[in-house]
Parts: structure tokens; C-alpha cells; sequence
């Protein structure tokens, strides 16, 4: 029998490329991804946006924080493919488009709330969802509820006071 | 990571005849746990069915007999801070808060939360014996570093707890899990969901390989004033329970006139015994009367060596969540379950 002039069919372990769409910072992306691709590697390895860390890679440190459809998760967790569709904020989307920062980020600086800063992409983002949660009103609820996020260079005073001025502002501002 | 092929199925029947399909497949949803497993090679699925989207599974609705639906799909923080549940179940609300991170909670689902897998630490380190892991294998804890291990129903195969505080918590309010599989839908109390090892601690519930978590049902509310969840680990937040307790009470005149106990952190799945819950029956909300419900519940526990104390701490957690509840409920009042 000579040679089927079709070409071969590929196999499954060829084809497990997932096509998916992403808006991340406010930008669409169309991306063929492996379906074992994490958010996390996505971001970083893909569209260059290294703001987002990969610390623990297990979901313990929270240093991969970021805001997916506005709702703070850990991006090492999440394959790419389940959140197709999805609209994105890392650290690279947080400050306004002509550079002046969020206030959380001068927040951030004003209290001195890092020191070697690896951590912090991943506390401001978790931070911003916190805000938009609604359910921290003091110091405490601050602490509890940025337990997800570890600091090892222990600038978690700092970083409370920052989080609870941005939200006593925000709390302020609702109520004038 | 493994290589694997990946679905995304778009009704439940799809779903389950995907399973079927590929039965060392995993329903995946919010995959904090099973991605997490997948990293350290523990989980080696060869396809991922996505059920994320399969619509009719992502709500809390009311159900006729006065409970509540709770889907699949709803994530842990939905749980804790939808209304309803914190003002008719608040013990659910209070023990889903006591677990994990926010940014797991926000992704982590109810579902999920159910199936997860036990965090001894020789079940996530696949160079060392476990029959968890690998049925006939051996265990590597049994004589291991136990501080964290079960110091009820473990067997001579596995001595793994059941990591999840919300599922003390729907042990104690009766929940029903509801499933569907190829042979169609059906209910398991929660009492029925979790398995103690036995020969078998590869099977960690009774749920079948080609069925799947659809939802839970909470009856409807009958402990909603007298309840508490406290929970002990090794620092403030984010850690699992060395032992956890959800205790929930109703008072008459001065007596309990209905009880619920379930104890976390100290099996393989959250320990109740309906015995204890009666000795609580029809008697004064006293030290002497938790005792006695304390000495059923912990009746038959056994230490591994490094967790032995975790016998004398359990007594010492139950007695406090019960005085705390017969008080008017727990730090849920003003804690973090608030909405």
C-alpha cells in the first residue's frame, strides 16, 4: 500500500496546548498555553511581567499574590487554562497609567513597610483585595486576614500601619 | 508537573462521563490542593476535568425544608461571608474563617474543601513509604515525627488527620453531601462522607471514582445562638489544627436540650459520637456534664508519641468551646465571621 498522502494524525500528547484569553493590566492577550502552565509562570516567563514573585511556589508565602476579576488569589496555585477569560491586576497594573502611585504603594514607602522588598508586590496586591473585602476594620482584622502573606524580613508593623491608613482613609472618604 | 491532557466540560453529565472516561482523571476547580499535590508529584492525573464552569453549582439558595443549597463551585469565602449563613450557621462561617489564607479562601471551593488530602507530611514526600500514597506501600509516620497526627481511628496502616476546619464544622451541623455519577445522583450525610483508614487509607471517603460533589445541604437551622469553633495550631493564623472543636448547643430553661460535638485535627475524618451529644442531653450547662461528654468523645484515644498531648488538649479545647457556647456563642460575635 504506498503512503497515505494525509499527514499523521497528532497524537494527544501533541495537541494539549489550550488556547485561552487573558486581560491583564488592562491589556487582552490571546495565548496558547500548556495546560500544567501555572498563572504564576504565565506571567513571569510569558508576558515578562516579574513584578509578581514566585516565592514558596506551594501557596504559603503569598509573595505570587494578584488580583484575578478583582479577588486576591495565589497565582502558583491557579493553572493558566482555568482562569481563561479572566481579567488580571499585578504590582505593573496598580499604580495610574501616568506613573503616580496607589495609595497603598506611597502608603507603602511613607511607612517604611518593607525592607528587602520581595515580598511586597504580593502584600500590596493582597492588600488592595483586602480593601475591596471590606471586612478589616482594625489592626486585628489586618493581621488576620494578611496572614497569607509572609514577610521574612518581619516588617509586618510596618506593613499593618500602612494597610490600616489606606483603609481608615477609604473609610473616611465612604462616609463624608 | 506531569504532562496531562485537559477538559472542560460544560454540564455535570459531561463531567461525570468525562471521569468515567479517564478514571485516573481529577475534577479540578479552584486546584489549591490538587495543584499543590500535582508540584510535589503526589498527584500524577493524566487528564484534568475543569469543572469551574459547569453552571448550577456556584450559588447559595434556600431549599424547601428550610436549609440551604450550598454549590460545589461556592468558594470558602463566599461560605463565610454570604448573609444567611452567617446568621443561621454561623459555627460554618466561624470554622471556614479559622482555615487557610484569604487568597485560598478566595479560591478554594466547597467542593474542593471536602476532597482535600490529609498534610502529614510523609503523604507529600513521595520518597517515603506511605499507604496513603501507594496502597501496601508501608507508613512512614507510624513511628515518625507525630505531632500532628490522629490520636483517634487510626489504623495499623495510617495514622493521617483530616486537615479541613470547615468539615468539623458541617460534621457537627449534619450536613448532606450531594453527588451524581453515571448511575445518577445521591446523598451522603457527612457522618457517611470521610472514611477512617482502616486496611484502606487510600480511600479517604465513600465517595465512588466516577462520582462527583455537587453540592452540600445544610438542614435547616437549629444551632445558631449557643455555638463555637475554637481552634489551636502552632501559631495565631494560617496553620492547620493540632486540635480544633465545633460545639454546638440548644438551651431550655437552663438545660441542653440538643447538642453536637466534632472534634478536628485528630483523624482521618472530624470525630463525633452521637453518645456524647446525649450524655449533653437534658442537663445543666456545666464543667461536670462536658466532662462527662468529654470522657465519650475522647473514649479509646491513643498517642503516637509526639502528639500524646494532644489527648489532654483535646478535653481541655472541648471543655472551653462548650462553656464558651453555653455562654452565647464565641469570638465569632465580634471576630472575623462578622459580615
Amino acid at each position: 500500500m504506498p503512503p497515505s498522502a494525509t499527514p499523521p494524525r497528532r497524537d494527544a500528547a501533541d495537541s494539549t496546548a489550550v488556547a485561552i484569553t487573558l486581560t491583564v493590566n488592562g491589556r487582552e492577550h490571546r495565548l496558547e498555553v500548556e495546560p500544567w502552565t501555572t498563572l504564576l509562570d504565565l506571567l513571569r516567563e510569558r508576558l515578562g511581567l516579574t513584578g509578581t514573585k514566585k516565592g514558596c511556589d506551594h501557596g504559603q508565602c503569598g509573595a505570587c499574590t494578584v488580583l484575578a476579576d478583582g479577588v486576591r488569589i495565589n497565582a502558583c496555585l491557579a493553572l493558566a487554562v482555568t482562569r481563561d477569560g479572566a481579567a488580571v491586576t499585578t504590582i505593573e497594573g496598580v499604580a495610574a497609567a501616568d506613573g503616580t502611585l496607589h495609595p497603598l504603594q506611597a502608603a507603602f514607602i511613607a511607612h517604611d513597610a518593607l525592607q528587602c522588598g520581595y515580598c511586597t508586590p504580593g502584600q500590596i496586591c493582597s492588600a488592595l483585595g483586602l480593601l475591596t473585602e471590606g471586612h478589616a476594620r482594625d489592626a486585628d482584622d489586618i493581621r488576620e486576614l494578611m496572614s497569607g502573606n509572609i514577610c521574612r524580613c518581619g516588617a509586618y508593623q510596618n506593613i499593618v500601619a500602612a494597610v490600616l491608613d489606606v483603609a481608615r482613609t477609604e473609610r473616611a472618604e465612604t462616609a463624608a | 508537573m506531569n504532562r496531562f491532557t485537559y477538559v472542560r466540560p460544560v454540564t455535570v453529565a459531561d463531567a461525570v462521563a468525562a471521569k468515567a472516561g479517564a478514571p485516573a482523571g481529577r475534577f479540578i476547580a479552584g486546584g489549591t490542593n490538587l495543584v499543590d499535590l500535582m508540584k510535589s508529584d503526589v498527584e500524577r492525573p493524566p487528564r484534568l476535568i475543569d469543572i469551574g464552569r459547569v453552571p448550577g453549582m456556584d450559588a447559595v439558595t434556600a431549599l424547601p425544608d428550610g436549609g440551604l443549597r450550598i454549590g460545589a463551585l461556592v468558594t470558602n469565602a463566599r461560605v463565610a461571608y454570604d448573609r444567611q449563613i452567617a446568621a443561621a450557621y454561623p459555627l460554618l462561617a466561624e470554622a471556614i474563617l479559622a482555615g487557610a489564607s484569604a487568597q485560598l479562601r478566595n479560591a478554594a471551593t466547597t467542593g474542593g474543601n471536602l476532597l482535600q488530602r490529609t498534610r502529614c507530611h510523609y503523604f507529600y514526600d513521595p520518597s517515603m513509604p506511605c499507604n496513603k500514597r501507594t496502597r501496601g506501600a508501608g507508613c512512614a509516620a507510624i513511628g515518625g515525627v507525630t505531632r500532628m497526627h490522629a490520636i483517634l481511628g487510626a489504623s495499623e496502616h495510617c495514622i493521617a488527620t483530616h486537615p479541613s476546619d470547615m468539615c468539623v464544622a458541617l460534621a457537627a451541623l449534619e450536613a448532606v453531601v450531594q453527588v451524581s455519577g453515571p448511575h445518577g445522583a445521591r446523598a451522603i450525610p457527612m457522618a457517611e462522607f470521610h472514611r477512617l483508614p482502616g486496611d484502606r487509607p487510600d480511600l479517604d471517603t465513600t465517595l465512588g471514582a466516577d462520582e462527583m460533589v455537587t453540592s452540600v445541604d445544610l438542614p435547616a437551622a437549629r444551632f445558631t445562638t449557643h455555638t463555637a469553633y475554637m481552634k489551636l495550631r502552632d501559631r495565631a493564623s494560617y496553620a492547620f489544627a493540632i486540635v480544633s472543636v465545633a460545639a454546638a448547643l440548644r438551651l431550655r430553661d437552663g438545660r441542653i436540650e440538643e447538642a453536637r460535638l466534632a472534634l478536628g485535627g485528630v483523624a482521618q475524618k472530624p470525630w463525633r459520637r452521637p453518645e456524647a451529644e446525649e450524655a449533653l442531653r437534658g442537663r445543666a450547662p456545666d464543667e461536670a456534664t462536658f466532662d462527662r461528654a468529654a470522657d465519650i468523645l475522647l473514649d479509646g484515644a491513643r498517642g503516637q508519641g509526639d502528639n500524646d498531648f494532644k489527648i489532654g488538649l483535646a478535653r481541655a479545647v472541648l471543655l472551653r468551646a462548650l462553656a464558651q457556647a453555653a455562654a452565647g456563642g464565641s469570638d465569632a460575635q465580634g471576630g472575623h465571621a462578622r459580615a
